[in-house]
Formats: structure tokens, C-alpha cells, sequence
């Protein structure tokens, strides 16, 4: 058996003063794996993305990258070795698309011309022609176009593992589906190792190897979109009832 | 206006002095407050149970007039005292509070998401701060210099008070000599510069707010510093002052400027060594506190002013225990009182002429009877002193159906003139007296102490230079109540020019 690439092992997490976000929380998300992961808003799916890039660490319980736990991490180091794709997408806007691509390479301190050509191939591999879209700036693309920018820029390094949270949240549903294919091409040609959060059953499906439904910090099912599909559990029924989006066929 | 340009053209040389200090003020204080205020802002912003108790400080230090700033200043030892340090300290204050200001809201004003795109990938929070959060808050910052070079713009100007030089001397010259033209000649080139850094700055920062390649924001930012630099060494150059001068200090009436001018002209005659004229400075403890600290070598003093203000000590009106107590006074400071000039500089309680011949009034006494309906208006410094306006109204029973008016000194003559106030207390020996057809009432109870006038000077200068005291003893006796009169006048309504007033008066002796 290979070493997951995540594992999340009876992880526990609070905020100060509030309830348990997460509550012995256990996971494994193996090499070139794509885990969906559902629930809806404040079930704690975000707080599962932050411990894995260690902009939170565990009150117990151990989170592992690549077999070893993140505070064993330098985090500077763990940070680029896992990609981060936020929903807002957060991209820089002082910066050209070329530059918002281009910022971790600098940082790990690629030459100019090694920076350039990933910047071109990796705008080439999200769909937005590199002579047409490099010199632009962020207020001047579409929703669409800011995510890809915002996929491209988590892969600049191709980090083994990428972490998104919501990426498609805020699209039209016909852009969503669109960036569904693309993000499916593009998983097929590189085999990261990824964790998605959704409140999107429908996208779960369509993009998980597994899903895993989360709901008050636990984990309740994860397996297969069929088997989800099929689950009786009425914990992941109430989740494929409610949205509106459930796999035909 | 064309008198104003008469006066630029004839005080071309000077006025391109004063211009270079103004901006050298406005230009180091802004540099130095954004060097203060750019750091503070970035660590307020990162601790917000900070941030309050320091902004609520920094914007009492904004309310307190900076006049009054000037005055708290005064006993502070290295940033206080008289002259251009002072200012500087001054105007970084009133500049680092809105600079910080625009830096924290500028900080805040980022969208989190940015923020958490640059730490999950993997910055540091010092490349986080150059790379994102300094690029996207520099528009506020430039906003908030802007606000801070235009403010410093105008306080400059009060610098003036504390002799820290600028175009404000203008302004305080014009107002004590009652002369507009004066006053504009300081006001108008001040209003330009306000308006010419005002634009030049919110065109810095439109350049570098808007989206634009990190090219041309380089070039505008190189721009900027190569403009700074440049208006910072020329200016240097106009405001250059020698060192090693002797420094004529006055307070900031015309009898003061042309006492000082006096001392200026009689030293340079007759010692040679070059003198620095620090005229106009903002009153009494000012040039007490700039003596002292050694921030000028001399200035005119009135015995009696020195008794009561400076020293605190109980009135007297004998002319003789007055000098020999101020100059004991002076001396364990470290201070030398020269011997009288000559004239004494009494308070005049003044009336107009014409109400004086109407009413046949002589004596303070024959006002006091038409108090009941009368306004009056005083000076800031007599409506205070013990020996002024409280200390007056108890000798004579005054009461005025109304508290005094407090107004500028000199502004009062012609307020009495014009009829606003029925009586003012002036200097007896103002040309306006004359000019205006003012009436003096005589202080038959003698109330008044006596107001010799004598040069006061560090003991250290007259040691070092024993030819400045020859100098300034020449002068000892010589000038009557008549000569000081015809020389205010002569500055006061017929506006001339005080150097030659001056220089005509020492050739006379």
C-alpha cells in the first residue's frame, strides 16, 4: 500500500471559546487521489483545508502530509508543497496575470526564463492562451477566467498535493460545468493528490474519486459516488435530498 | 496687488530665502513623519488593541493649535527651544497622524482573501508585507503625505512665531506693521505652494493608484524621489544660513522689529561680525526661553515687562529698583542687562482723539467715569498680566459693562480707531498714536511700573565678542520716547522700510 498523501488521524479542533469545529475527525486521501468533500456551510469543511497547509494546526490528533505530521513541517516549505485554490480566488491586483502566476517560482527563486515558460505552460494547460491573457490584469477577466488563473497560479510549483476550497462556487452553472471538464483533463494529465470541498453534492460526484460527507465536524461516509449515492445512512441521504443537483442515472 | 509685486521685487532675495526654508520645513518634516507614521500605521494595523489608544493620542496631538504646540515645546530639552528644530518636531507631529492614518485604513481596506492567498502560499509575513500588502497600500499612504505636506504647508507658516523662518515672517511682519500688502506678499506665495504640492502629490497618487505596469509606477516613484531630492538640495541652498552670527531675537510688534533691526545694523557697523535677525518671534517668554537656551544672543527687553512676566516678581513703580532687581534677576540666569536706551515703553491707555477734546478728558481717571458705557479692548498679554488690565481696574475702580474684548495688539488701534471699542491699552510709544489721532491718558495714580527699554544678552556672547557690548553701549540713553515714536511711525503708517529707518536713525546719532 503507498503512503497517503493526506491523512487526517482523530483530528480534533476548536476555536477559542466555541464549539468543536472538528471532533476526532479521520481521513485518508491517497496518492493521485481526488477526495470531494461535502457538507454544508459551518460543518467544517474549510477547517479541514486550513490544517493540512497548517494555517491551522490540531488541538489533538495528528495531521500528515506525505507521511509526516505538519508540525513537524517547516511551514513555509509544507505551504508550497500544497497548492491552495480559494473560493474568492484572492488573486493580486497589482499584479498581471503573468505575475499573479509567477509569484511562488519567484519566491523559490526560478530563473526568469524557467518562470516564464511554466507561466506559459500552465496558462496554456488552464485554457487561457498565454499571448493573450499573460499581460492582463485580474479586474479584467471573467469569473471563469480569475478561477483558472487562481488553478494555475496553485500549480505553478506542481506541488504534489492541492487543497480547493469552493473553487467553483461562484460560477454560472455553465461555466461550473465547463471548468468540471477542464479540471477532470487536467487531473488526468498530472494525478495530484487533491482534497475539494463542496456544498454541491452534484459537483462531488462529478469530480471526486471519493466523496466524503462531513457533517458537525464528523466524518459520516466516504466511499465512492456510487456507493454515496446508494448510501441508506440518513445522515448522507438528508445531504443528496436537499441538493438540488443529484446524478441522473 | 502691484504694491505686492513691488514688495516681491525689492525683497526678491529674501523672499526666495524664506520660500527655500518654507519648503525645506514642509519637505523634511514630510519625509521624516512618513518615515514614522508609515511603520506605526503597519504596526497598528497588526494590532488593533493598539491601534485605538494611539490613534485617539495622535488626533489630540492634531487638535492642540500649533501655536500653542510652539509654546509646549519651549522648555523641552533638544526638541524644543526656538528656531527651525522646534518646527520640524512640530510638524512631524501634526504629520505623522495622517499618515498613519490612511496607512491603517489603507491595511484594512485589503481584501482578506488577498491576505490568505499569500500566506497559504507560503510567504513569509515580511514577503506577504513587500510584496502584497506595501504594493497595495502605498495610493492610501501617498494620500495621507498629501494631507500631511499640505497641513505642514500651512502650520509652517506659525512656525515663523519661533523664529523657525519660512513665509511666515511675512504674515506676522505684515501683521504687527498693520500693513496687507506685507501679509499677502507671505499669504499668497504660501497658498501656491499648498496648491502646487497639493496637486503635484494627488498626481503622484493617481499614478500609482491606478493599474499600471510595475514599469511606470517605478518611473513615477523615481520621479518623485529625483523631484525630492532636488527641491530638497535647492532650497537647502536658498535657506542656507552661516554659522557662527550673532542672533538678534524680538518680540513680534514693530518697536521690537525696528529695536532689532537696531541692534542688527549697530553690531554689523561697528563689530563686523555678522548677525542673524531672528525678528518677530512669537512674545515675551518666547525670547525669554530663546535667550536662555541660547537660541539667540540678544533682544530688547522693558524692565518692567522682565519684573512681572519673566521673573514673577511683585510690581514696582520706581524706575531705578526695577533695573537693578531685573538685572540681578538676569544675571543668576546667566544673562546680561544692558544699561536703558533710553525711552520708557509704558502702557498707554489710549481714547480717541476726539472723544478726548469732546469730553475734555485728561486722566484715566476722567475715563473711568465714562467706563459704565464703554467697550474695551485689549492686547492677550495686558488683559493677563498682573500689572495689566485686573491690577488697572481695581486702581481705578473700571468697570465696563461688558468684560473687555481680547484682541491683537496692534489690531486694537485701529478697532478704537474705527469705533468697534471706546478705549485700549497700547504702547506709549506706538506710531499709530500719532497716525490715527489716538489720545493718551495720563496714569495720574501711577499705576503703571515703569517699562525701560535695555538690550538683555547671554553673558556667554558679550564674554566671547566683548566689542557686541561696545556696540550695543553706544546706543545707551540715546533714544527718546519722540525718536521711538517717529520710527513706528514712520514703519507703521507711512510703511516704509525699516532697514532704511533704521540705517537713517543710527547716521543721526
Amino acid at each position: 500500500m503507498p503512503v497517503p498523501a493526506i491523512e487526517f488521524d482523530t483530528v480534533s479542533f476548536a476555536r477559542p471559546g466555541r464549539a468543536r469545529v472538528l471532533d476526532r475527525f479521520s481521513l485518508t486521501v491517497l496518492t493521485g487521489e481526488v477526495l470531494a468533500l461535502v457538507g454544508r456551510s459551518g460543518a467544517g469543511k474549510t477547517t479541514v483545508l486550513k490544517l493540512v497547509n497548517r494555517l491551522l494546526t490540531p488541538d489533538s490528533g495528528t495531521v500528515r502530509v506525505e507521511g509526516r505530521d505538519t508540525r513537524e513541517w517547516d511551514e513555509v516549505r509544507l505551504r508550497r508543497r500544497v497548492g491552495y485554490v480559494l473560493q474568492e480566488v484572492g488573486l493580486f491586483p497589482h499584479m498581471t496575470i503573468r505575475d499573479n502566476v509567477a509569484v511562488v517560482p519567484r519566491l523559490e527563486r526560478w530563473t526568469a526564463g524557467r518562470t516564464a515558460n511554466r507561466v506559459d505552460e500552465l496558462l496554456d494547460l488552464v485554457g487561457l492562451p498565454p499571448r493573450q491573457f499573460a499581460a492582463r490584469w485580474p479586474d479584467e477577466l471573467s469569473g471563469g477566467q480569475r478561477q483558472r488563473v487562481g488553478v494555475a497560479r496553485a500549480l505553478a510549483v506542481d506541488p504534489p498535493v492541492l487543497v480547493m476550497d469552493e473553487p467553483f462556487g461562484a460560477l454560472d452553472p455553465l461555466t461550473r460545468a465547463e471548468l468540471h471538464a477542464e479540471f477532470r483533463h487536467i487531473q488526468e494529465r498530472l494525478r495530484k493528490s487533491v482534497i475539494i470541498v463542496s456544498h454541491d453534492m452534484g459537483e462531488a460526484f462529478a469530480l471526486g474519486d471519493r466523496v466524503g460527507v462531513i457533517e458537525d465536524g464528523v466524518l459520516v461516509a466516504c466511499d465512492p459516488p456510487a456507493a454515496i449515492a446508494a448510501s441508506r445512512d440518513p445522515r448522507v441521504r438528508r445531504m443528496l435530498d436537499a441538493l438540488p443537483t443529484v446524478p441522473r442515472g | 496687488m502691484n504694491r505686492v509685486l513691488a514688495f516681491w521685487l525689492s525683497h526678491r532675495s529674501e523672499l526666495a530665502a524664506l520660500l527655500g526654508q518654507h519648503v525645506l520645513l514642509v519637505v523634511v518634516s514630510t519625509l521624516l513623519a512618513t518615515a514614522i507614521g508609515v511603520p506605526l500605521g503597519i504596526f497598528a494595523a497588526r494590532r488593533p488593541r493598539l491601534a485605538s489608544p494611539l490613534m485617539a493620542f495622535a488626533n489630540i496631538v492634531q487638535t492642540v493649535p500649533s501655536l500653542a504646540m510652539f509654546g509646549f515645546l519651549l522648555p523641552v530639552p533638544l526638541v524644543g527651544g526656538v528656531g527651525a528644530r522646534a518646527a520640524l518636531v512640530v510638524l512631524i507631529l501634526y504629520g505623522v497622524l495622517p499618515i498613519v492614518r490612511t496607512t491603517i485604513a489603507g491595511l484594512r481596506g485589503i481584501d482578506p482573501a488577498i491576505r490568505e492567498a499569500g500566506v497559504a502560499m507560503g510567504m513569509t509575513a515580511r514577503e506577504l508585507l513587500r510584496q502584497v500588502e506595501l504594493p497595495l497600500v502605498v495610493p492610501s499612504i501617498v494620500a495621507g503625505v498629501r494631507v500631511a505636506a499640505v497641513v505642514g504647508v500651512g502650520s509652517a507658516t506659525i512656525a515663523a512665531a519661533i523664529g523657525a523662518g519660512g513665509l511666515g515672517e511675512y504674515i506676522y511682519r505684515g501683521l504687527s506693521m498693520v500693513d496687507t500688502d506685507v501679509i499677502l506678499a507671505g499669504a499668497i506665495p504660501a497658498a501656491a505652494l499648498a496648491l502646487v504640492v497639493d496637486a503635484s502629490l494627488l498626481w503622484l497618487e493617481r499614478q500609482l493608484s491606478a493599474r499600471r505596469r510595475t514599469q511606470s509606477r517605478r518611473h513615477a516613484i523615481a520621479a518623485a524621489a529625483a523631484l525630492a531630492v532636488v527641491v530638497l538640495f535647492s532650497s537647502g541652498v536658498a535657506a542656507r544660513r552661516a554659522a557662527g552670527k550673532i542672533v538678534i531675537g524680538s518680540k513680534n510688534f514693530t518697536e521690537q522689529i525696528v529695536l532689532g533691526e537696531l541692534l542688527a545694523q549697530v553690531i554689523e557697523r561697528d563689530t563686523g561680525l555678522p548677525v542673524d535677525r531672528r525678528l518677530n518671534l512669537g512674545g515675551t517668554i518666547i525670547c525669554d526661553r530663546a535667550v536662555l537656551a541660547g537660541d539667540i544672543d540678544v533682544y530688547v527687553e522693558y524692565t518692567g515687562t522682565a519684573l512681572t512676566a519673566v521673573f514673577h516678581q511683585p510690581v514696582n513703580t520706581d524706575p531705578a529698583a526695577v533695573f537693578n532687581t531685573v538685572r540681578d534677576l538676569y544675571a543668576r540666569t546667566g544673562r546680561t542687562l544692558l544699561p536703558p536706551l533710553g525711552f520708557n515703553n509704558t502702557f498707554a491707555i489710549l481714547v480717541r482723539g476726539a472723544d478726548a477734546r469732546s469730553r475734555g478728558l485728561k486722566t484715566i481717571d476722567d475715563a473711568a467715569r465714562e467706563a459704565p458705557h464703554w467697550r474695551a479692548g485689549f492686547g492677550y498679554e495686558f488683559s493677563e498680566r498682573p500689572d495689566g488690565y485686573p491690577g488697572l481696574a481695581r486702581a481705578y475702580s473700571l468697570r465696563f459693562p461688558a468684560p473687555p474684548r481680547v484682541m491683537d495688539l496692534t489690531l486694537s488701534y485701529r478697532a478704537l480707531a474705527s469705533g468697534q471699542v471706546d478705549l485700549i491699552a497700547g504702547d506709549a510709544t506706538a506710531g499709530l498714536i500719532k497716525g490715527l489721532d489716538l489720545f493718551q491718558l495720563e496714569d495720574n495714580r501711577r499705576y503703571f511700573p515703569p517699562y525701560d527699554a535695555a538690550a538683555v544678552a547671554r553673558a556667554e556672547t558679550l564674554l566671547r565678542y566683548p566689542t557686541v557690548r561696545t556696540a550695543i553701549e553706544r546706543l545707551s540713553g540715546r533714544i527718546s520716547a519722540a525718536d521711538m515714536r517717529a520710527m513706528n511711525y514712520a514703519a507703521d503708517v507711512e510703511h516704509r522700510d525699516i532697514r532704511e529707518i533704521v540705517g537713517k536713525f543710527l547716521k543721526s546719532l
